[in-house]
């Protein structure tokens, strides 16, 4: 399983524990998380946080946007690109997110 | 549907002494039949959306059955009891003003909500000041997440992001201002058995401008179906002080003077009004962004704003929710 692959699951699972309360619900790692209720303005401040505790990278004011971060496919590519930009400074990326610490 | 050459912001012109008086009657309808109370309370706070309220429930209900209630504390703008008076005064309405600084140190409003800033703004104490802001959402697809600008004794200002603990911690704590306020207003209802009127314009009830149980909470809501600026041309024609007809809309919530397009709105409330005319009546975006001073972008991120906030707002707008209908009651 590649990096992005990884984190695509990490994400997932952390989207599911902390928005859909564990509840199934099947979603393509292409669906938007607004448009499809998934998560909002607060929510995304809480994957925010997530983000930064557990992969070690600092999520810049202009990175908060829609392109980084409405769907799965799109925080594992912007994580991706965030953990080449800084090689040597965070943790080994691990299989699942530990959910609620934000 | 409009054409395009009559989108302009005269779409949201209205007949104000028809509109007046529709109003009056329906405010005696709703408070002495409906409600069956004796009068209205009006938190009356100095802006132009409680002031026309209190003109149109004084002439609806009569001078005499409309009480005034102006609720300054430690954060508020003098102006805003100021100009409170001034309306109680050219209303002749009794007034009261009640301090809720003495309850909101009670429940430690002022205490949790700094401690809440300290999380992001360590050095933040007395002698600062603060309020909470948005990014701007029109020129580019940002999320609308708050940062607090703090301004510290000597003057110095600076702005952080917010994390989402220290933005939560914040809004809660802030929050006991407009809950602190309705309980007060409710004390008087109950004291004289008059209604308590709500104040929001459109835009406010609409988007969600509200706390859940604090501003939000209210018997009767006259000016709810109004776009904002058809609150001004009320205004006008009720005859309020210029000088309230003038003032900026503010929260008046935190110590640095706010704007609600800041906090809120994102783009001047005439051009919300018109975005949101706009999108409930089905204008496409490159048609409206004339006649609103933006461009098709900027008006498609504008109605994406509104549905995202109309989604927040229903949880705001909703009564408490049963399992089942309770059976003999008719609501």
């Amino acid at each position: 399983m590649s990096t992005t692959d990884t984190v695509a699951r990490a994400v997932r699972e952390f989207i599911v524990a902390n928005f859909l309360y564990g509840q199934e619900r099947t979603f393509k790692d292409t669906d938007s998380f607004l448009a499809e209720g998934i998560v909002d303005s607060t929510g995304v401040l809480q994957l925010v946080a997530i983000l930064e505790e557990t992969y070690g990278i600092t999520v810049e004011d202009e990175d908060l946007t829609p392109d980084n971060l409405d769907s799965i496919g799109s925080v594992a590519a912007y994580l991706g690109r965030k953990m080449n930009g800084v090689a040597g400074r965070g943790p080994e990326v691990q299989d699942g997110v530990q959910g609620g610490k934000a | 549907m409009s054409s395009l050459s009559t989108i302009s912001p005269d779409l949201l012109r209205l007949d104000a002494s028809r509109e007046t008086e529709r109003i009056v009657a329906r405010i005696r309808e709703l408070v002495f039949n409906q409600l069956k109370r004796k009068g209205a309370v009006i938190g009356v706070s100095g802006g132009i959306d409680s002031t026309v309220v209190a003109f149109l429930c004084a002439r609806a209900l009569g001078k005499e059955r409309v009480v005034a209630l102006f609720t300054p504390e430690a954060d508020s703008s003098p102006d805003s009891l100021r100009l409170g008076r001034m309306v109680a005064e050219h209303l002749g309405v009794q007034s009261v003003v009640e301090d809720i600084s003495p309850i909101l140190k009670g429940v430690r409003c002022y205490e949790r909500r700094d401690d809440s800033i300290r999380k992001v703004v360590p050095e933040y104490g007395e002698g600062y000041k603060c309020k909470i802001v948005l990014p701007n959402l029109v020129d580019s697809d940002r999320y609308a997440i708050f940062s607090i600008v703090v301004q510290s004794p000597t003057g110095e200002t600076r702005k952080v992001r917010l994390t989402l603990s220290a933005y939560l911690g914040i809004v809660a704590a802030t929050n006991f201002k407009q809950r602190a306020r309705k309980m007060i207003e409710y004390y008087y209802a109950d004291l004289h058995q008059y209604a308590v009127a709500g104040t929001p314009n459109r835009l406010e009830y609409d988007q969600g401008f509200f706390v859940k149980n604090g501003d939000g909470a209210a018997d009767f809501k006259p000016i709810a179906h109004l776009y904002k600026s058809q609150v001004y041309q009320l205004a006008a024609h009720l005859g309020v002080p210029e000088e309230i007809q003038r003032r900026p809309s503010t929260t008046d919530t935190y110590s640095l003077e706010q704007s609600q397009e800041e906090f809120y709105f994102s783009v001047p409330l005439a051009t919300m009004d018109l975005c949101l005319y706009g999108k409930n009546n089905g204008i496409p975006a490159a048609d409206l962004a004339p006649a609103a001073g933006l461009n098709e972008q900027q008006v498609e991120r504008v109605y994406g704003m509104i549905d995202s906030k109309r989604s927040v707002a229903r949880y705001l707008r909703s009564a408490p929710l049963l399992v089942e209908k309770v059976e003999g009651i008719s609501e």
